[in-house]
């Protein structure tokens, strides 16, 4: 079954705490964690694909103008209170693992190494087959 | 997008050739080395060769004793580089090496006299692994397929599969399965869990042979091909009949399954003259012959009620209260509300759709299935037959929300709509 896990940074908080703005030692810290665990996904054999996405500064919403031509604001929608930092999607054998796994993201390293417990979203993936039963 | 396969050089005829003898090869290798890890990369590699020089070399006169050959080669490289390794590891701690010997080369007239695919298929399809491992693991040992053609037809990335695999192969390793037919008293276990997974493999090329997905057909062809093959070598067990039965009379009904655009089209209103005949005989005639020979399990009493569908010419001819009957036998066999749910269906067919929800409400305090689709589908359908079409509408409505198939969620929601414009 595939999944995908979305890593929601509370919006409030990006402007003062988000990653870029940590000491040097917490970031790394970080990154080592996501390095690490996207190896132990792969070695699992459980590892589809991860991006890290960018922040509201670079985030537009789109809509169709006039002929169909893009009509684009600046940042998140106004009535956000997350923001998709990144995502992974995985292929695992039961929904608790994802569950499993995606605890294991939320708990990843913030400031000063204690976790984050940034709120995981847990989608399954909807397949084009149909679900088992003969 | 995936990279060309090496394969795909070959004509069709020598890709069949190189999968029916990936087995066969295997087996010899792992026979005269041991070590059934090493001796399934060695093999990988031999079909490899294969794919790069057939094409332009030809096949050669016999083509299994050269890929015996080219793998046990592979071995000895192997097992060269290891001892020289382990040499130059006791150099550095000064130590006299042992003295080892480099296996000689094998002898083809002693390898490859029997056919190890079913001691093959025992030892990938163990209990210890995982139904995704068992299933990668058959599909590259016996099947012969390549890792990425194993991780094309699964969706995954190719390292990602390859780590399926080597974990698959770690964990027999570990778990110390021998290379041999498994106890009597542990056999018919061992048996299952083979059927387990060729069933897996079929599943998962017949759902999904819908749409852009086509290239898992593949799945289908490589279930039904190993299903064959253990028929062959188990000629007598009327549960490996009753498998092939169920995937030939499943298959049968492929082309009438889904629409021009992909959607879905259930049994009673699909175009029977779609049906493939020649399938629907070969599996009829499979299933007669097991059944009267005793000892019925699951696949067979799958396979029955199959053919009791493909054996009706129009829907109205169908033989409910025969298919009644087998899900009764069924239900008593396989503690699997989902066979219940299929029962509600014919209990509604053969006694009305009051009788079959009466049966679905007991099935609601099932926490298996409590808050699963086909609940609501099946109750759906079943409040559609009873003229109640508030209640109908509002389960397709649940079971489009909770599945998790695009074409399942198109089907119901269709089925709402319908309802709703009535």
């Amino acid at each position: 079954m595939k999944y995908i896990l979305m890593m929601q940074f509370p919006l409030g908080a990006w402007k003062t705490q988000r990653f870029g703005l940590w000491p040097e030692q917490d970031q790394k810290r970080h990154y080592d964690f996501l390095k690490r665990f996207n190896q132990e996904l792969v070695d699992a054999g459980e590892f589809v694909r991860t991006e890290g996405l960018g922040g509201p500064e670079q985030m537009k919403i789109v809509h169709a103008g006039k002929n169909g031509a893009p009509a684009i604001t600046d940042g998140p929608f106004p009535e956000s209170k997350e923001v998709l930092a990144g995502y992974w999607a995985i292929d695992v054998e039961t929904p608790e693992r994802a569950y499993e796994l995606a605890a294991r993201a939320s708990a990843a390293p913030g400031p000063g190494g204690k976790p984050l417990n940034m709120p995981i979203e847990v989608h399954p993936v909807m397949m084009s087959s149909t679900s088992g039963e003969i | 997008m995936t990279a060309p396969l090496p394969t795909t050089k070959l004509p069709k005829t020598d890709e069949h050739l190189l999968r029916e003898l990936a087995p066969q090869v295997l087996g010899a290798v792992v026979r005269r080395y041991g070590n059934f890890a090493a001796a399934e990369d060695a093999v990988q590699e031999a079909l490899l060769a294969a794919a790069m020089q057939w094409p332009d070399a030809g096949v050669p006169d016999n083509p299994r004793a050269w890929l015996i050959q080219v793998a046990a080669r592979r071995m000895t490289d192997q097992l060269r580089s290891e001892i020289a390794r382990r040499r130059r590891e006791a150099e550095m701690l000064r130590q006299e090496p042992p003295e080892e010997q480099v296996a000689p080369p094998p002898e083809d007239a002693e390898l490859g006299e029997h056919d190890d695919t079913l001691l093959l298929l025992f030892m990938c399809c163990h209990p210890v692994l995982t139904p995704a491992s068992a299933i990668a693991l058959t599909l590259r040992a016996v099947g012969g397929l390549t890792t990425a053609e194993i991780a094309n037809a699964y969706l995954v990335p190719e390292a990602t599969m390859a780590q399926r695999i080597s974990r698959a192969k770690q964990k027999i390793k570990d778990s110390g399965v021998p290379f041999a037919m498994p106890t009597e008293r542990e056999s018919e276990e061992r048996l299952a869990s083979v059927l387990h997974v060729l069933y897996l493999i079929f599943n998962e090329g017949y759902a999904s042979s819908i749409g852009e997905e086509l290239q898992r057909g593949d799945l289908v062809r490589e279930a039904l091909r190993l299903a064959r093959a253990v028929r062959t070598l188990l000629p007598d067990d009327g549960e490996v009949a009753g498998l092939l039965a169920l995937m030939l009379l499943t298959d049968a009904r492929r082309d009438a399954r889904t629409g021009r655009d992909g959607e879905l089209i259930p049994l009673a209103q699909q175009d029977r003259t779609l049906w493939d005949r020649a399938l629907i005989d070969e599996g009829v005639a499979l299933i007669s012959a097991a059944l009267p020979r005793g000892s019925i399990g699951p696949y067979q009493l799958q396979a029955a009620i199959a053919a009791v569908h493909d054996e009706a010419q129009r829907v109205e001819d169908t033989d409910w209260p025969q298919i009644l009957a087998l899900y009764g036998l069924l239900e008593r066999l396989s503690d699997n509300p989902m066979v219940t749910l299929n029962r509600a269906v014919a209990v509604a067919m053969v006694h009305g759709p009051r009788s079959g929800l009466e049966l679905l409400a007991t099935l609601g305090r099932d926490s298996r299935l409590a808050d699963h689709y086909r609940l609501a589908a099946v109750r759906a359908h079943l409040y559609e037959m009873a003229g109640d079409v508030d209640a109908a509408v509002a389960d397709y409505l649940a079971a489009a929300r909770r599945t998790t198939s695009i074409p399942e969620r198109d089907y119901l929601s269709s089925q709402a709509a319908k309802l709703s414009r009535k």
